[in-house]
């Protein structure tokens, strides 16, 4: 990187934590786990007008063994759902979960038999976007403050998590898992 | 029309009653608790008269219903007659009691998913299907959502996805891959393969709900046998197996999330099963309580990639139930409208193709216009991609000044990123070769798994819902019909190019003529006043506050009717009680038909194959699932 014409043979000394929070924050690797409508968007991100390479978080893997921040773009059914675990599952730690859109976020408009009211029944969400589907602008916004506020507060140590409640039938507003209807 | 009813009138006599719907389609009134047989003999006889496409097959629960109806559940059979442009409305009744009808499965393959379908929603059992599994809901679902009594929010998990190996064992067999010993091995007891309705009848209370783990015991029998699976003369030379492999339902070539189960020998497939319900967002359940206008952002997110031509759809349908005339602005309007999301729809269906096939350049240029595209769409609605621009009897907004031009200026942009893309794939060796000759679907074929749009006319048969039943003034445009000649998967996708052409064309015409006037009709039943007798007067005020709160009310009745979206046709059959709210809402995907057939027409090509042809159907997970 010629950094060495700059340094000379001088030492340059930092933390830990801030030197993999500095590589970590500008080289995301996001697996999209596109689903429906928000992946179209997500389309529109990655592509020219907005491109996401801006914020160092264009190289789109998708393999979660080799991503580090799950985004969750679109509708999460409930057959949907044992999948969505599994994929969380396989990545690597650290990593981070960016809700896209309502229906992730809880359910939407979708409030009815098949659809899961919010994947944080499922695994931890770090961050929401609002907006059905948000705009590609939004998106930006939760990378640069995923990357601010998340990615950045790391430490070594320990690191801040959400909560989850499992299982994924915890949070019912009807009670309505119970009450299965016997035909 | 009249001669057509009067044709059917004489086939049948007395013996099943005969009317003509609201929308001129023919009605036929079967009523199967007499006699379970009459029905085939009815479709047999329609067939005969020219009906010989099955265009859609659902379930309606006339539960609470209003108007007393001759039994619980009615299965309605949309057929179609493409050369005479006629649709006939079929509806066979049957009882809340172990609802069963024949199978029309040999008749038509289109058939076999609907039927589907119907069982997994309805609970209705078609006798004679071959494999008649759940196909929208997971299979530890108990119940059928779509029932009346079912309530709206009665969640079921699911804890382990369906292996599908029950219905890749009945498919080796079908195709011979399996061999004799393995035979012997799934005929002992425990082990329960659901083939053909006969080992686990589907009315059989074990039907469905354990289908899961019967199969994980088959996966287990079968590959404890080292050998018994593959190609009997294959595994002697090279000591080979088939391999299974998921593509889906998280895959990056799916666009969505699709399943497909395929037996592969090295990288050809063998056999290979489909599964989708992954994006089963419940659109027919949930629409049954919002008002008739609330409907139109659920049906943004079916095709979402060209939202309005839903709302168009859907919007035409309840015109033609409460039978208003759009003012001949808003025809113009959603003409140019509709025909620019085709466009955008066509350039994401290509561009995410290309991508998939390894040419990121065209995505650039393709998505570049695309964005300008959905400048105008954010202008004119707000939204970019859910835009909810229909209304029931016009539009949301008037165009803004100067959207004529913007579209106008984009579409010259669009076409050169279009030329540009040409000149860079339509001579290239390495697309052809992936292309030509794979997947090839002859137009019976086609017909009979209910394929229309694109996909259709890929395979050389000229049917448009634009020019078979015109609707919105299309009868005024000079446009033509594209049409392919092997069906390939070639063809699929290079249609999609001279139908962007041909929109261009239609839009072009309609801007240059575009009527002035107002944009809803001067109905008061369905259009809202406007904002300045709403703000100064009661009567408006209350027209308002009744139609946003009790919604748009619809007379009792019920038609299909169906619009050209971008994938094929897109029907609506709507059963109206009276109230302001749907008291059934069928919508007729076109992806879902397209997507049935795929399993089968990947057999025998390579899995690299497999993904540009999944490419070419362009299936948008959002009106496959709904």
């Amino acid at each position: 990187m010629g950094l060495e014409t700059h340094f000379g043979h001088s030492v340059v000394t930092t933390r830990i934590d801030a030197v993999l929070n500095w590589a970590r924050k500008n080289s995301i690797m996001p697996m999209p786990f596109g689903t429906a409508c928000c992946a179209i968007e997500f389309m529109g991100l990655v592509s020219s007008q907005f491109d996401l390479s801006r914020f160092g978080a264009e190289i789109v893997r998708f393999s979660p063994r080799q991503s580090d921040l799950l985004m969750v773009m679109g509708t999460i059914s409930y057959k949907q759902a044992p999948i969505l675990r599994r994929i969380y599952d396989q990545m690597p730690e650290p990593k981070w979960v960016l809700s896209m859109g309502v229906c992730a976020c809880s359910g939407g408009f979708y409030d009815n038999y098949c659809t899961v009211q919010g994947i944080d029944d499922i695994i931890p969400v770090d961050i929401y976007v609002a907006g059905c589907p948000p705009r590609p602008e939004g998106l930006i916004e939760a990378i640069m403050k995923l990357q601010s506020e998340r990615i950045g507060q790391e430490t070594v140590l320990a690191r801040p998590r959400p909560v989850v409640s499992l299982p994924v039938a915890s949070r019912d507003r009807e009670g309505g898992a119970q009450e299965t209807v016997r035909h | 029309m009249n001669e057509t009813l009067q044709q059917i009138k004489e086939r049948f006599q007395e013996a099943v009653a005969v009317e003509s719907g609201r929308d001129g389609d023919v009605v036929v009134m079967a009523d199967t608790r007499s006699a379970r047989g009459a029905l085939l003999e009815v479709i047999g006889k329609l067939r005969d008269l020219g009906f010989t496409v099955l265009t859609d097959l659902a379930g309606i629960d006339y539960l609470q219903y209003p108007i007393q109806q001759p039994g619980r559940f009615a299965v309605t059979y949309i057929l179609s007659d493409l050369k005479r442009r006629q649709r006939v409305r079929l509806k066979a009744y049957v009882g809340a009691q172990d609802p069963v009808l024949p199978s029309v499965t040999h008749l038509w393959q289109a058939a076999n998913w609907l039927e589907r379908e119907c069982w997994d929603q309805f609970g209705i059992r078609f006798e004679g299907h071959p494999n008649l599994k759940r196909l929208l809901n997971h299979h530890e679902f108990v119940g059928h959502p779509l029932r009346k009594d079912y309530p709206m929010r009665s969640r079921q998990p699911l804890s382990e996805n369906d292996s599908l190996m029950d219905e890749m064992v009945v498919r080796l067999r079908q195709k011979g891959l399996l061999l004799p010993g393995i035979e012997a091995q799934l005929a002992t007891p425990g082990v329960r393969v659901s083939d053909h309705g006969e080992e686990a009848a589907p009315g059989s209370p074990s039907f469905g709900a354990r289908g899961g783990a019967a199969s994980a015991a088959v996966v287990e029998r079968i590959t404890a046998l080292p050998g018994v699976l593959g190609e009997p003369e294959f595994y002697r030379d090279l000591h080979t197996e088939l391999m299974f492999l998921n593509i889906g339902p998280s895959h990056p070539a799916t666009h969505g999330t699709l399943r497909a189960l395929v037996a592969l020998d090295g990288e050809t497939i063998m056999a290979a099963v489909g599964e989708i319900g992954y994006l089963h967002r419940g659109f027919e359940k949930s629409t049954e309580v919002q008002t008739y206008n609330g409907v139109i952002p659920y049906t943004d997110r079916l095709n979402y990639v060209s939202a309005m031509m839903n709302n168009f759809a859907y919007c035409k349908t309840i015109e033609k139930l409460l039978d208003i005339e759009t003012t001949e602005r808003t025809k113009a309007i959603r003409v140019v409208i509709a025909e620019l999301s085709r466009i955008v729809d066509h350039l994401v269906c290509i561009g995410a193709n290309l991508v998939d096939l390894g040419a990121l350049t065209n995505y650039w240029y393709l998505f570049n216009v695309r964005e300008k595209a959905y400048d105008i769409f954010d202008r004119l609605t707000g939204a970019r991609l859910t835009n909810s621009y229909g209304r029931i009897g016009g539009l949301a907004r008037d165009f803004y000044p100067g959207c004529g031009d913007d579209i106008l200026r984009v579409l010259k942009e669009t076409e050169k990123a279009i030329a540009d893309v040409e000149q860079l794939i339509s001579h290239n060796r390495i697309l052809l070769d992936r292309l030509t000759g794979i997947s090839a679907v002859t137009a019976e074929e086609a017909l009979s798994r209910g394929w229309t749009g694109p996909l259709l006319r890929a395979s050389g048969v000229d049917y448009d819902v634009r020019k078979a039943f015109p609707y919105d003034g299309y009868e005024q445009y000079d446009f033509e019909i594209p049409t392919g000649t092997v069906g390939d998967t070639y063809d699929r996708f290079f249609i999609r190019f001279y139908e962007m052409a041909q929109s261009a064309r239609i839009i072009r015409q309609a801007l240059a003529k575009m009527p002035a006037g107002p944009i809803f009709p001067d109905v008061k039943t369905a259009a809202l006043p406007p904002k300045d007798d709403t703000y100064n007067n009661i009567e408006g005020l209350m027209n308002h506050f009744k139609l946003i709160f009790e919604g748009v009310k619809v007379p009792p009745g019920e038609l299909y009717d169906s619009y050209e979206a971008a994938n094929g046709e897109l029907g609506f059959l709507v059963v109206a009680d009276g109230s302001g709210k749907p008291f059934r809402n069928r919508c007729r995907p076109p992806s879902l038909l397209a997507y049935a057939a795929f399993p089968e027409i990947i057999e025998g090509h390579m899995i690299a194959d497999a993904i540009a042809t999944l490419g070419g159907l362009n299936i948008i997970a959002g009106e496959l699932d709904r």
